[in-house]
């Protein structure tokens, strides 16, 4: 009888410690803007962050037709983006900016449930209060689409959300991002387009084997965690692009074209499309970064 | 007429006689991955020579545009005709099974190629203008075939 309760004191100790530490935690208010967003600039955010990429209704070219339903196959299972459009109901419409930031940033839904990581906000925490606020009043102008997009298919344990706490608690930081002193304002806006809006990381940086990046294979590539294939390393290493040009790499983000006039493919065809609805400077500023990062040899 | 243009000139020929010679298999190694690769390096030689005219960094030469375009458009004609069964593997092909499984979504995407060449072509490009529309038709192809049915490795 005694081993019995002591056993169930040890059990509610774990399940305790367990919720503590699995606990969604929000932004704080002062992170968040009070000021009304620009949706103009806002329009450049939605490029930069490729919202698109994933939310926009596959299987049609509108860019800004939010209905969901893209699927992105991973070891974990499939998770299928949701609909981001402002309808009341099937998308965002209800939403406050607050909710908005803390889903982009906190990896946190309105009702306090936690977001698979496979939305990146691990990327997007480090974007300034403004950006947050830009986009979020740029897709509050957008069409509303009625479409529900299917649930994530996942096994066990990955179906259990509050454990995606103890995942935040290791790879969510809840940094912003940090311009670096010794660098120029233009590396600095593309390591802040790069490492924030752009989330280059998320497929370019390769993963441990619980899905958190590797901070010391930063932008190197590696196999395709989607199936066949690899991602490119992105370094300028010569197993990367060192041989390439800083306008050679603004280039590619413009047209998707390599220096030898190969032609970006798969997933980095949207993230083209995305690009070169940015200014040309913000393309220059992210060729300048990539050029300044650690060169990484390929990984065997 | 220039170096760079002399150049340009060079490299559309050899590019135009690599596509015609791998479009006839007869006299050429018989493997189709082989040959379709062959293929798309002379798209890209043709790409690039386009490119560095739009973005102002070679003359504009209305015959050299021309070749380019007749390039692209040759090539467009015979690659479909380069991913029989039975090719999806082997000589690193960086083709993707999407290909046999969504044959009719391949071919017309491959179509579509062959139809944006084709139209620039009449007539082919008389100004810089009216090339650089071309150059963004026929290129849009590459990009959204590569997404469907390209893996890289």
């Amino acid at each position: 009888m005694r081993w019995i309760a002591a056993a169930c004191v040890v059990g509610l100790i774990g399940l305790a410690g367990f919720w503590l530490l699995t606990m969604p935690r929000p932004l704080d208010a002062a992170a968040i803007a009070n000021a009304q967003g620009d949706p103009e600039a806002g329009r450049l955010v939605y490029f930069a962050g490729g919202c698109a990429s994933c939310h926009k209704t596959p299987d049609q070219d509108d860019p800004l037709h939010l209905g969901g339903g893209f699927a992105l196959k991973t070891p974990f299972g499939t998770f299928v983006a949701p609909n981001l459009s402002p309808h009341a109901d099937a998308g965002v419409g209800r939403w406050s900016l607050a909710d908005f930031a803390n889903a982009m940033q906190r990896g946190i839904a309105p009702d306090g449930r936690h977001y698979y990581p496979a939305f990146p906000y691990t990327s997007y925490q480090r974007m300034t209060a403004t950006d947050i606020a830009d986009l979020w009043a740029f897709i509050l102008t957008l069409e509303p689409v009625e479409t529900i997009a299917e649930g994530h298919d996942l096994g066990f344990p990955f179906n259990i959300r509050r454990g995606l706490g103890l995942w935040k608690q290791l790879y969510l930081d809840g940094k912003p991002f940090a311009p670096d002193p010794a660098a120029t304002d233009v590396v600095d806006r593309g390591a802040y387009l790069v490492n924030g809006p752009g989330h280059c990381g998320e497929c370019h940086t390769s993963r441990d084997a619980i899905g958190g990046p590797d901070p010391s294979r930063h932008l190197a590539g590696g196999p395709d965690p989607e199936g066949e294939g690899k991602i490119p390393n992105i370094t300028p290493h010569a197993d990367g692009i060192g041989a390439w040009s800083e306008s050679e790499i603004a280039y590619s983000l413009e047209s998707g074209f390599t220096p030898e006039f190969d032609s970006f493919g798969g997933t980095m065809a949207a993230v083209v499309r995305n690009m070169a609805q940015l200014p040309a400077s913000d393309r220059e500023a992210i060729a300048a970064y990539l050029k300044s990062v650690p060169p990484l040899a390929d990984a065997n | 007429m220039n170096a760079s243009c002399t150049i340009c000139v060079a490299v559309a020929a050899s590019a135009i006689i690599a596509a015609t010679t791998v479009a006839v298999p007869a006299i050429a190694a018989d493997d189709p991955a082989v040959l379709r690769q062959d293929m798309m390096k002379s798209v890209g030689a043709a790409t690039g020579m386009s490119a560095a005219m739009v973005k102002g960094e070679a003359p504009f030469d209305a015959r050299v545009a021309h070749l380019a375009l007749r390039v692209m458009n040759a090539s467009a004609n015979g690659f479909g005709a380069l991913f029989p069964e039975g090719s999806e593997t082997g000589a690193e092909t960086e083709a993707k099974a999407e290909i046999w499984s969504d044959r009719a979504g391949f071919d017309a995407a491959v179509a579509k190629f062959r139809d944006d060449t084709a139209a620039v072509l009449a007539p082919p490009p008389a100004d810089l203008d009216a090339f650089k529309a071309a150059f963004g038709q026929v290129t849009q192809n590459c990009g959204s075939c590569h997404e469907k049915y390209r893996v890289k490795k």
